[in-house]
């Protein structure tokens, strides 16, 4: 195995990134003096201030923050979190029965450990992760689904809110990620057919809807199987977004192996390493740091892309919450409800880029 | 004024600056810096980075605006006048130390935007004198390639070119081979040395010693935005009358 | 590609079967003669059991349905449909919405984009960081959260009796945006011809007026003549004429409006929706363009005393839609994508009626294909032209 290296372009020589032009210093050189500069400043000062103001007088002042009864907040000027208050457990848990809702907040819980202990780098041994996963898995599918220790059995078709939000996101994560690596991979392979294969499917699955990929999971992929043999919807879906979610890392890794220079794969021809060794310890590692920044950005998107399988009927928090807002006596309510999980949206995505920034940080450091 | 060996005594300045002084908001970058070059006359600047060297030559054609003091080109003062400054501007050329050529245009086009756009010249007349000077820097086979498809030296060479199509009566060199290959120095000084030696007016920002030393009229030393001292080359590097220059020559030519 | 170290196995011929063996052109040979055939081996897999299970569901295979009677109404159509018409009609009716509300959304999306985009690196700090604000908000909300959201909102609007009004020009009410519209007459197609025609003839005389700058050093300006074209050729069209002016002002009327164009809620909803979720995109693709030229080049454009309308349309434009064009157009492909989610609230797109005929005819591959084929015919021709373009503007360096 010693083609690689021919197959590697040699990355083009970028543009001096230095000494660029604030676009800054070229719009006021050529569009704005300083008394327009000042003016522009006044107005928008004052519509911000307005604005803020607003949200102060309609969310704070005249809010009504806990009641039982719509009429109260019908009677209010202003926002009515009541509605929150009153709707969060179909809200976040969905139609998964009413009575277990505390196996969600358990499985919440140990979802949110586990997953907050696996980013941190001073935990990444496997003796430790390989048992907290283990454990993780065996005791969030305990929960969610019982059957077991006396829990009652609650079917994948009752689960939702967002504990189905996250498992969806799980799911696509840790099934995508592998796939859009061997894709990137094939797109580079040195075996023609490899990377015809991997070209088309990358291509046609870019060039269609995240729904119709969600269609021909929930009503095409059980016409693939043999009579008689059937895969969870759930699970169907989740791989259904996870090959999506891969199509677009794929070449957000393929950037990053093509970013690899040449010089890599030479001196790993020169310790003799083999195709898959090179791959595994010198090329993948660098083109993973690399393009880091953008698959986090496709991370994000996945997450906000499990919002879809409202289409197909899935109850994960949007669904619930469209549902929630049904009930004629709270749906006036429903700029409150929707700003409510937004801001869920606004704070997993945040954190999730706040902790990319912190891995870049790590990357620069040396630290990983 | 210490430039009493200059050839043409008589003759007024064609740059003439007076207690120029300039700052980056907080930052006094000029202080009271004053200066006349003559026609004809080579002045090198130099000085410690971050000396207000490049600030200084950068005023002249106003990339930057100076905030008190007075500049005059060609007896026409520099203030945020347009028509002057347009006027000032294809009076003086001005060479980059990153060349700062257009990417995306050839080589010949690069030469021959100025001289359409703002000389109003036909397209024919300009792509002859493109290649008139194509051929003064020697490299007019490369006429219709683009700018990244040249080495460093040939790019700055070409950038020299695009400044003499305008066809000005002073130079201005930013640090012109700070960004090259020690290889291709020697290609653009002796492009300079040529153009100084075809009676060009000149203000040269380099680090080049041998340059200064065998072109120069006049040396100019400048640290923390003041002229430190002014001579020519002679004196500046047999007898500097500063001690920081001395310290600054001892730095530069030990290596 | 292939150059399986040709200096290793190809200088000599393999003697024996372990030379073969080890040769590695005999491998890539071997292992991409298995990939095919894995591939092709699953594939018919596949297909037999979508045959079998089919047949035994008693489901129709190909595409003959295309040609049955649909027997279902579309609310919104802008070419003539009855439910009388095939599904094949129908799903072009489904298009035809598709890309309706999908070049509305391009056009808002765009305009917001640019605004944002240059706010995102104006000199004044506060607007810079409303800007800001504004795309990472827009940008991490899903989009489908947000046309679920502006779909609320209308429905939530007051009947058209309390309509809002939106300063004599229209109304927004739970019926949508109804507007003003000017009274159809035959003039519009005409000015709409010498719209296109003033804007031919204003690029013929620019560039006539770039030759004879080349050919004579004179500079013309064309600037105001060219808009003088544009506007002023439908402007006499309109005159000649007559200047009709019949102008339909909607009105309210029972529980509904007369008169004026009105779109409708789906409609407004899911363009807000995914217009304002695509400008967030578009604002952080504007202002990677603005700052992706280098502060040299408009130094040295100054320095041979070019204007600044040169300076723009010269050495920074050029540079900067160079960045700009090729991530703006797979931002509107997503956009025609994210059109996709009509579906969520009733909107009459390609999908929607697709899943409509899915449901009925029961034959989802078929459905499906035709779904995946639209889009991917939208993406694959963008992505050709892009390429294209991209050929022809590449900067060259090597």
């Amino acid at each position: 195995m010693t083609t690689i290296s021919s197959q590697i372009a040699t990355p083009a020589p970028t543009y001096d990134p230095h000494a660029r032009i604030s676009g800054t210093v070229w719009l006021k050189a050529n569009l704005f003096g300083s008394i327009w500069q000042s003016l522009l400043t006044v107005i928008v000062a004052a519509g911000l201030i307005r604005f803020f103001w607003f949200v102060l007088d309609w969310g704070v002042i005249n809010a009504v923050f806990y009641t039982t009864d719509p009429d109260v907040c019908r009677a209010a000027t202003g926002a009515c979190w009541a509605v929150i208050v009153e709707k969060h457990r179909p809200m976040l848990f969905g139609l998964y029965p009413y009575d277990e809702h505390w196996r969600l907040v358990l499985m919440m819980v140990i979802y949110l450990v586990t997953v907050v202990i696996s980013l941190w780098p001073r935990f990444w041994n496997l003796r430790l992760l390989v048992p907290l996963w283990i454990f993780a898995t065996l005791s969030i599918g305990a929960l969610m689904f019982g059957g077991v220790l006396g829990l009652r059995y609650v079917a994948t078709s009752e689960w939702g809110g967002l504990p189905l939000t996250m498992l969806l996101f799980t799911g696509t994560v840790l099934i995508g990620m592998p796939v859009a690596v061997l894709l990137a991979l094939g797109r580079r392979a040195p075996l023609p057919v490899a990377r015809g294969v991997s070209v088309v499917f990358i291509e046609s699955l870019r060039g269609v809807p995240l729904i119709t990929i969600l269609f021909v999971a929930v009503n095409v992929f059980p016409l693939f199987l043999p009579a008689g043999m059937e895969v969870n919807k759930l699970l169907r879906i989740t791989v259904g977004i996870a090959i999506f979610f891969a199509c677009y890392q794929a070449e957000v890794i393929r950037g990053g192996l093509q970013a690899i220079p040449r010089g890599q794969y030479e001196a790993a021809q020169s310790l003799s390493l083999s195709y898959w060794q090179t791959t595994r310890t010198i090329i993948l590692p660098q083109a993973l740091r690399i393009s880091l920044p953008a698959i986090t950005n496709h991370i994000i998107a996945a997450m906000k892309n499990t919002s879809f399988v409202i289409i197909i009927g899935l109850f994960d928090i949007l669904t619930a919450t469209t549902a929630v807002m049904q009930d004629p006596l709270w749906r006036k309510f429903y700029v409150e409800a929707y700003l409510f999980v937004a801001a869920v949206y606004l704070f997993f995505g945040y954190a999730l880029s706040l902790y990319a920034r912190q891995v870049e940080k790590w990357i620069a450091s040396g630290r990983i | 004024m210490p430039q009493s060996s200059l050839p043409d005594q008589t003759s007024t300045p064609v740059i003439s600056m007076r207690n120029v002084s300039k700052w980056f908001s907080a930052f006094q970058v000029l202080h009271d810096v004053s200066l006349d070059v003559r026609k004809g006359e080579r002045v090198v600047v130099c000085g410690p980075s971050g000396s207000g060297k490049s600030t200084l030559i950068r005023c002249i054609n106003r990339l930057e605006a100076h905030q008190s003091g007075q500049i005059f080109v060609k007896g026409l003062e520099m203030t945020d006048n347009v028509k002057n400054i347009d006027t000032i501007r294809r009076n003086i050329g001005m060479v980059f130390q990153n060349f700062n050529l257009f990417p995306h245009l050839t080589v010949l086009e690069n030469l021959t935007l100025g001289p359409m756009l703002t000389r109003h010249m036909k397209k024919v007349a300009a792509e002859d004198l493109a290649m008139h000077f194509l051929k003064k820097v020697r490299i007019p086979e490369q006429a219709n390639k683009y700018p990244l498809q040249l080495s460093g030296g040939q790019q700055q060479r070409v950038a020299i070119a695009r400044s003499l199509c305008m066809e000005p009566e002073i130079m201005l060199f930013d640090e012109p081979t700070s960004a090259l290959d020690p290889e291709m120095i020697k290609e653009v000084l002796d492009t300079m040395i040529e153009l100084a030696e075809s009676g060009m007016t000149m203000i040269v920002v380099t680090h080049e010693m041998g340059f200064a030393r065998t072109v120069a009229d006049n040396v100019v030393f400048m640290a923390d935005g003041r002229k430190v001292e002014s001579a020519p080359p002679e004196d500046f590097f047999g007898n500097p009358r500063e001690e920081r220059t001395r310290v600054f020559l001892d730095q530069i030519l030990k290596h | 590609m292939t150059d399986a170290s040709p200096g290793r196995s190809g200088a000599r011929p393999a003697r024996n079967l372990k030379d073969i063996l080890y040769s590695e052109s005999f491998r890539t040979v071997i292992y991409q003669v298995a990939l095919a055939a894995a591939v092709a081996l699953l594939g018919f897999y596949l297909y037999q059991n979508v045959i079998a299970n089919l047949s035994r569901q008693n489901i129709a295979t190909g595409f003959g349905f295309l040609d049955q009677v649909a027997q279902f109404e579309i609310g919104e159509t802008l070419i003539a449909y009855s439910s009388r018409d095939t599904y094949g009609r129908a799903l072009l009716v489904g298009l035809i919405n598709t890309l309706t509300v999908s070049a509305a959304g391009i056009v808002v999306a765009t305009v917001i984009g640019f605004s944002v985009g240059i706010a995102r690196v104006s000199t004044n700090w506060l607007l810079q960081r409303i800007a800001t604000a504004y795309v990472e908000i827009v940008r991490n909300i899903p989009v489908i959260l947000q046309v679920i959201f502006w779909a609320a909102v209308i429905r939530n609007l007051p009947a058209p009796r309390q309509a809002i009004e939106l300063w004599g020009l229209g109304f927004l009410s739970n019926r949508g945006l109804t507007f003003v519209m000017p009274v159809a007459h035959a003039a519009h197609v005409w000015m709409l011809a010498a719209l296109v025609t003033g804007i031919v003839l204003a690029a013929a005389a620019s560039h006539l007026a770039k030759r004879h700058r080349e050919a004579t050093g004179r500079y013309v300006d064309m600037l105001w003549p060219s808009i003088a074209l544009i506007a002023g050729l439908p402007l006499l069209v309109w005159l000649v004429f007559g200047a009709p002016h019949a102008i339909s002002y909607p009105q309210r009327q029972g529980f509904n409006f007369a008169g004026g164009a009105t779109i409708s809620p789906e409609f407004v909803a899911l363009m807000a929706g995914i217009s304002l979720y695509s400008s967030g995109f578009i604002a952080e693709i504007v202002r990677a363009g603005i700052q992706a030229t280098p502060r040299g080049q408009v130094e040295a454009a100054r320095s041979i005393a070019l204007r600044p309308r040169f300076i723009l349309r010269y050495v920074v434009l050029p540079q900067a839609l160079r960045v700009i064009v090729p991530p703006l157009t797979s931002q509107y492909v997503s956009l025609i994508k994210n059109s996709s989610i009509a579906v969520v609230i009733g909107y009459p797109d390609l999908v929607n009626i697709g899943n409509t005929v899915m449901n009925q005819t029961g034959q989802a591959v078929e459905a499906i294909a035709v779904m995946m084929m639209v889009y991917l015919i939208i993406s694959v021709v963008t992505s050709l032209l892009m390429n294209a373009y991209n050929r022809l503007v590449a900067i060259k360096e090597r």
